[in-house]
């Protein structure tokens, strides 16, 4: 049975808008944020949830997690209807917004897991043992009694996971849960969320602007873009459709002629070759494999990698299906 | 068990407010010193029956309610609900396994029933050393004003609470809070005690549950309202509030079936 099944999903909401020279009327207008989504996601997959700003990636989940009512369309999460059975589902799904939390900022942070435990009416022990769990996972010892107000963001992020995992969920959603945060706390975020997963099956639906979190984390990939579903499949599947290609950028000790390197293409050079940029398919090959046949062409100085990023993937993405 | 722990959680809550709760205390009595001067003046030259209340009883109604004043949410009804539906944060009340109103009204009341103990308890003190004593004897009036308070407490929250949730429809509640602030306030008793007003107002006034957010608590506390009255107080309170929590669970309904939380 899927943990999650959508079917032709349609969400509108009303804008409304002053008309240009009349100051008291006001023109509402119908947007839809979801247009027709239909996909399924299976017990203990991994799933990214990927598009631009107002893909209508958030709305999709709060229609799963029975926040919103859905325009037209059915939603089943956990084989239930996510509006009628509300209460029921909380017991089953843990989400992360990456932009609101779900802790009480006046108070030291145990006492949300105090808390959230009584509103899920957790058996004490069970609590306690899991709380234990999370805290050496997470690593939140060090401020379980500092008020959330007072958490940093990357403390925060890592408390507010917990929070949504306290219940042991069978699907977690994570709505951009690594926004903001430094390369350090996306990947101790990350080992986590894979470690998690690995001992407990749960199914993972993330959505996410980074990259880097689907390639980690997820083995399939929904691109949505204008509340459209424009791609399902594997992220290799994903690369090798748009040629989400990553760029090394080489600065060199010396200008160079181009460089014609194997599975790479070269994009471009400047100052005369000192700087040069070649696209290459990371499931092909590996930014270290490139340098090393760049090493041995030239002295290479410095460099960086580009990451492909989502929104380029999905403008790709939508120009190939016109 | 759920419930107590939310109304522990409440509790603890208001606990880190502790300068706020003495800059309370110290309006909550500078207020009940001008009230009370006002009303004793009021009534000493009276020639009339000022609907039965003495020096003592009255008193009584001006320290008491200005000691439940942090308590009962009334001047100023502002609550989370209201605050989180506009900036959409409601999103994540919804993820919880409890009712929208059941999530809220716990907190609150361990909230409220903190603020008795910094705010109430020494306002009622510093009346009595001003102006006498006026607490009544026996153990039924407190035992009784208990629960009065608690349904007091309970009932003024919902009532703030059902007025966030129109926040669903309007977006903005700033101005009917105010409102509603202001009538609440003016019907519940706290300028001029209810049983003063004149007759048409004090029948408008029963129209509203606001008299049970705090003449009514005052009465069964001060002892102004015994035995078969005060029951009857207690019933009238519990009835709003029943009322109440029908109204707060159908505007969450609609509520979520109007509701938009976009981006993010």
């Amino acid at each position: 049975m899927s943990v999650v099944e959508v079917d032709r999903l349609v969400r509108d909401f009303t804008v409304r808008e002053p008309v240009p020279g009349r100051r008291l009327r006001r023109r509402a207008r119908q947007v839809r944020a979801v247009d027709g989504l239909t996909f399924t996601v299976g017990p203990g997959e991994a799933v990214g949830y990927i598009g631009a700003n107002g893909a209508g990636k958030s709305t999709t989940i709060k229609m799963l997690a029975g926040i919103l009512v859905p325009t037209s369309g059915t939603v089943r999460t956990c084989g239930t209807d996510p509006v009628r059975a509300r209460r029921r589902l909380a017991r089953r799904i843990g989400v992360v917004f990456g932009q609101r939390s779900q802790l009480w900022w006046d108070l030291p942070l145990a006492e949300s897991y105090d808390i959230l435990a009584a509103i899920h009416r957790l058996e004490p022990a069970r609590a306690r043992r899991r709380r234990a769990e999370l805290v050496e996972e997470l690593e939140l010892g060090g401020f379980l009694a500092t008020p959330v107000r007072q958490l940093s963001l990357g403390q925060r992020m890592r408390a507010e996971v917990a929070a949504a995992l306290l219940h042991e969920p069978e699907l977690v959603v994570l709505d951009e849960p690594t926004i903001g945060l430094d390369v350090l706390s996306k990947q101790r975020l990350r080992e986590f969320l894979v470690h998690e997963r690995g001992s407990r099956g749960t199914t993972l639906l993330l959505t996410t602007h980074d990259m880097g979190d689907v390639e980690r984390l997820c083995e399939r990939v929904l691109v949505v873009d204008h509340g459209r579903l424009a791609y399902d499949g594997s992220l290799s599947g994903l690369a090798a459709t748009v040629a989400a290609e990553r760029v090394l950028v080489v600065d060199l000790a010396e200008p160079v002629a181009p460089l014609q390197v194997p599975g790479t293409r070269h994009l471009g050079s400047e100052g005369d070759g000192v700087r040069q940029h070649l696209a290459f398919d990371p499931t092909r090959t590996t930014a270290a494999a490139v340098l090393a046949q760049v090493q041995r062409a030239a002295e290479v100085r410095d460099l960086s990698v580009a990451e492909p990023d989502i929104e380029d993937v999905v403008r790709r993405l939508w120009s190939r299906s016109r | 068990m759920g419930t107590w722990q939310l109304v522990r959680a409440g509790f603890r809550q208001q606990s880190q407010y502790r300068l706020a709760m003495v800059a309370g205390l110290a309006t909550n009595c500078v207020f009940g010193f001008i009230r009370a001067s006002v009303l004793l003046a009021a009534l000493d030259a009276s020639t009339g029956a000022f609907a039965g209340y003495t020096r003592e009883s009255l008193a009584a109604y001006v320290w008491i309610s200005q000691a439940l004043l942090g308590a009962v949410l009334l001047m100023v009804p502002t609550t989370a609900v209201g605050e989180r539906i506009k900036t959409g944060d409601i999103a994540v009340d919804f993820l919880r396994p409890v009712s929208l109103l059941a999530g809220h009204l716990w907190m609150a009341l361990g909230r409220g029933l903190f603020t008795l103990l910094p705010r109430g308890v020494p306002a009622v003190v510093v009346g009595t050393l001003t102006v006498g004593w006026f607490l009544p004897g026996g153990v039924a009036p407190y035992l009784l004003g208990a629960v009065s308070v608690v349904l007091a407490v309970a009932g003024s929250y919902l009532g703030a609470h059902c007025v966030a949730l129109a926040g669903f429809w309007l977006v903005e509640t700033r101005g009917l809070n105010a409102l509603y602030g202001i009538v609440a306030t003016f019907l519940a008793g706290l300028f001029v005690p209810v049983d003063l007003f004149p007759g048409w107002l004090r029948g408008l006034a029963a129209l509203t549950p606001f008299p049970t957010f705090l003449q009514y608590p005052v009465d069964v506390l001060s002892g102004r309202v015994v035995g078969l009255d005060a029951w009857s107080h207690l019933a009238t309170q519990a009835g709003w509030l029943l009322g109440m929590l029908l109204l707060a669970q159908l505007l969450a309904t609609l509520g979520r079936r109007h509701l938009e939380v976009q981006g993010g």
